[in-house]
């Protein structure tokens, strides 16, 4: 088994690659910017979570995928599906309950999916979808198609037992899986060390035969992309499953509108890590190293957020589902319901 | 024709299932080793990547079947015992179930979950559940419940080919029951029911195991001039509430047999249908013979008498047809 600190060191990646990072993440940082203020002026129906502050971790582990990988996710869902690669207007239309939605209406913010970029759905319950990535790891080694999966989950998430079932299971069969914990330190209000039994949620990675590493600088996308990158080439090897956990923090509460619940965390740690903010960092980086100039990023963000607005607009020109969608969809061989409504 | 038991049509349909589609693949504790006798030679036959001992973790097995089945493969998953699917029931219930509806159609789960009903052997109460209402409950799981050999295999055929998931509740009081079978391929579609006898005078629906029972009482029945209809749903999720129907209204009288619990069970839903769109047919109240609701105790003279048998089955078309006062519940 590797050392937790050799399995990542830096990688050499393009100026294309570099770009595609940047402009990523403020697809993310865009579209729930303009998903908070709806949800602020009570024209967005449901609980929407965001993950303003941790884009670096989602597009940089989006990013080490292949876009025939598998992906799946949690309730904090939106960046995962875009940093997979998914297209805005469908995904905006899913969180206003449009008939165009990429779930037709029946999914919303928490139940995210695009199978044609490989996310194969997002999970409302914590961790329930890590089992289901796992099986995705299956088919692919059974078939031999040279694929893996990527699940995401929380440090909330690090306890659930389907966690350690699964990583079990994918290291018995040495399943082409990565298990990428997305550790913003707090579960809703708990902080995770409080609730955890390891400092890092990788550690745990020992128990079952696999490599785990711990990126303490989740703010940085090649950082990022580099751990997972190697989890990921070792997975298509045939190597088995790995451990990516990533140190971030969420800028918002847990969900949009929800109120401070006491002081879980002061201010100063918050204002601490925006002051790191992962799309500046990134940008700075760029701007350095020459790969662009400012006007060239200022025109790659003036893009990205036209390409949200007109989604938005997509979104709010589509028609809602007629009520009798409600009863599509539930098998690929339905099953008539029986008297119908009374 | 040849003569096999319930266990062994059970291996036929998944052996002729993964010898026609690579896809199919077969996973469980102890598969490889045939402890429960579903898959005689299958190691040999098909290889340790398509028959996969799983260990001890329903959770992580049943949601990794379903992951696999979004993504190609088509996954028979023996759970062996049904009361182990509770382990599982957050991956059956928020993954398997709601995984296709839930992403508007993007996905297909073409997946199998097997788990057998091990009652009326002292095995107590925590192998002896018969726990098929409950996901009865649950909209997206299609549900079979074979009542003999034939209905074992030939349902299990189609349950494999279809692109949905099916729980398959198997009843072991039939495990060892022989019966003929086609030697050629065949299918038993979803949603159709088997009218095992006719009658006129009361219509009997029986589930699983208690269409054995049924089909003794009947016969004993017919020896004292009562002439009951036999139905068995084979499949309850579809149910075929018509050829339920059809029945009643030709009779009059129903009483329905069912190995489960009684509240909100099988026999309450189809009590239920048939009093909302059968109503004008009844001649008297529905009957219900159920387990009733208590846990399953170990001692064989607790436990016996608790299930729906020949007897009881007897003495409910008796209340039916007005031959013997109604008792109190």
């Amino acid at each position: 088994m590797p050392e937790l600190t050799e399995v990542y060191a830096p990688v050499e990646v393009d100026r294309e690659t570099q770009l595609e990072m940047l402009r990523r993440m403020q697809r993310v940082r865009s579209f729930e910017l303009t998903v908070a203020s709806l949800v602020k002026k009570g024209e967005l129906p449901g609980a929407v979570h965001t993950s303003l502050g941790q884009e670096a971790e989602v597009v940089g582990a989006c990013m080490a995928l292949a876009p025939t990988d598998y992906m799946t996710g949690n309730h904090r869902s939106h960046g995962h599906p875009i940093g997979k690669g998914a297209s805005l207007p469908p995904l905006m239309a899913e969180l206003l309950g449009k008939s165009t939605g990429v779930c037709r209406g029946k999914g919303g913010s928490m139940h995210l999916a695009d199978f044609s970029v490989g996310s194969l759905g997002e999970s409302g319950v914590v961790g329930s979808a890590i089992p289901v990535a796992t099986g995705a790891a299956l088919s692919a080694h059974v078939l031999g198609n040279g694929r893996v999966a990527l699940c995401f989950f929380g440090d909330g998430a690090a306890n659930q037992g389907c966690l350690h079932e699964s990583l079990n299971l994918a290291a018995i069969w040495k399943l082409p899986v990565i298990f990428l914990c997305e550790n913003n330190q707090y579960a809703s209000t708990t902080p995770a060390r409080t609730v955890l039994s390891v400092d890092r949620v990788a550690q745990r990675a020992s128990g079952y035969s696999i490599p785990g590493v711990t990126v303490e600088d989740g703010q940085d996308v090649l950082a990022v992309y580099a751990a997972v990158k190697v989890a990921v080439d070792r997975a298509r090897r045939g190597e088995g499953p790995s451990i990516v956990e990533i140190m971030t923090y969420r800028y918002s509460e847990h969900s949009e509108g929800l109120l401070h619940a006491g002081a879980y965390r002061d201010a100063a740690e918050r204002e601490s890590w925006i002051a790191r903010d992962p799309l500046v960092l990134h940008r700075a980086r760029l701007l350095t190293a020459g790969v662009a100039t400012e006007a060239e990023l200022d025109q790659l963000v003036s893009d990205v957020e036209d390409e949200v607005a007109s989604a938005l607009e997509f979104a709010v020109a589509s028609p809602l589902p007629e009520p009798a969608e409600a009863y599509a969809d539930l098998f690929t061989t339905p099953i008539p319901q029986f008297g119908g409504m009374v | 024709m040849t003569r096999i038991s319930y266990l062994a049509a059970i291996g036929e349909a998944q052996r002729e299932a993964m010898a026609a589609d690579p896809r199919v693949i077969l996973i469980g504790e102890d598969v490889q080793s045939n402890l429960y006798g579903t898959a005689p030679n299958f190691v040999e036959m098909f290889g340790v990547e398509r028959v996969r001992n799983a260990p001890i973790s329903e959770e992580g097995f049943v949601g990794a079947a379903a992951g696999a089945a979004m993504t190609g493969l088509r996954p028979i998953v023996d759970l062996t015992y049904a009361s182990f699917m509770y382990m599982a029931m957050d991956q059956f219930v928020n993954q398997v179930a709601k995984n296709r509806y839930m992403f508007g159609g993007q996905a297909s789960l073409p997946v199998v979950y097997r788990a057998s009903m091990f009652y009326r052997s002292s095995t107590a109460a925590h192998h002896s559940d018969r726990p098929y209402p409950m996901f009865m409950n649950v909209p997206g799981l299609k549900i079979m419940v074979p009542s003999g050999a034939y209905e074992a295999k030939g349902l299990l055929r189609t349950a494999i080919d279809l692109d949905d998931p099916v729980l398959s509740f198997e009843d072991a009081t039939l495990w060892t029951k022989k019966q003929d079978l086609p030697d050629e391929e065949f299918r038993i579609p979803f949603g159709v029911a088997n009218l095992v006898t006719e009658g006129t005078d009361v219509t009997v629906v029986a589930i699983a195991g208690a269409v054995e029972e049924a089909r003794k009482a009947v016969a004993a029945l017919a020896g004292e001039g009562v002439s009951a209809e036999l139905i068995d749903p084979r499949t309850l999720v579809p149910l075929d509430v018509e050829t339920i129907l059809k029945s009643v209204a030709k009779t009059g009288r129903l009483v329905v047999a069912d190995p489960a619990h009684r509240t909100c069970g099988a026999a309450a839903e189809i009590s239920a249908l048939v009093n909302e769109y059968g109503f004008d047919s009844l001649k008297a109240p529905i009957l219900r013979v159920n387990t009733p609701d208590i846990q399953i105790p170990f001692s064989p003279s607790l436990e016996r008498p608790l299930y729906p048998s020949a007897r009881r089955i007897q003495e409910a078309v008796k209340r039916a047809i007005g031959a013997v006062a109604s008792a109190s519940p």
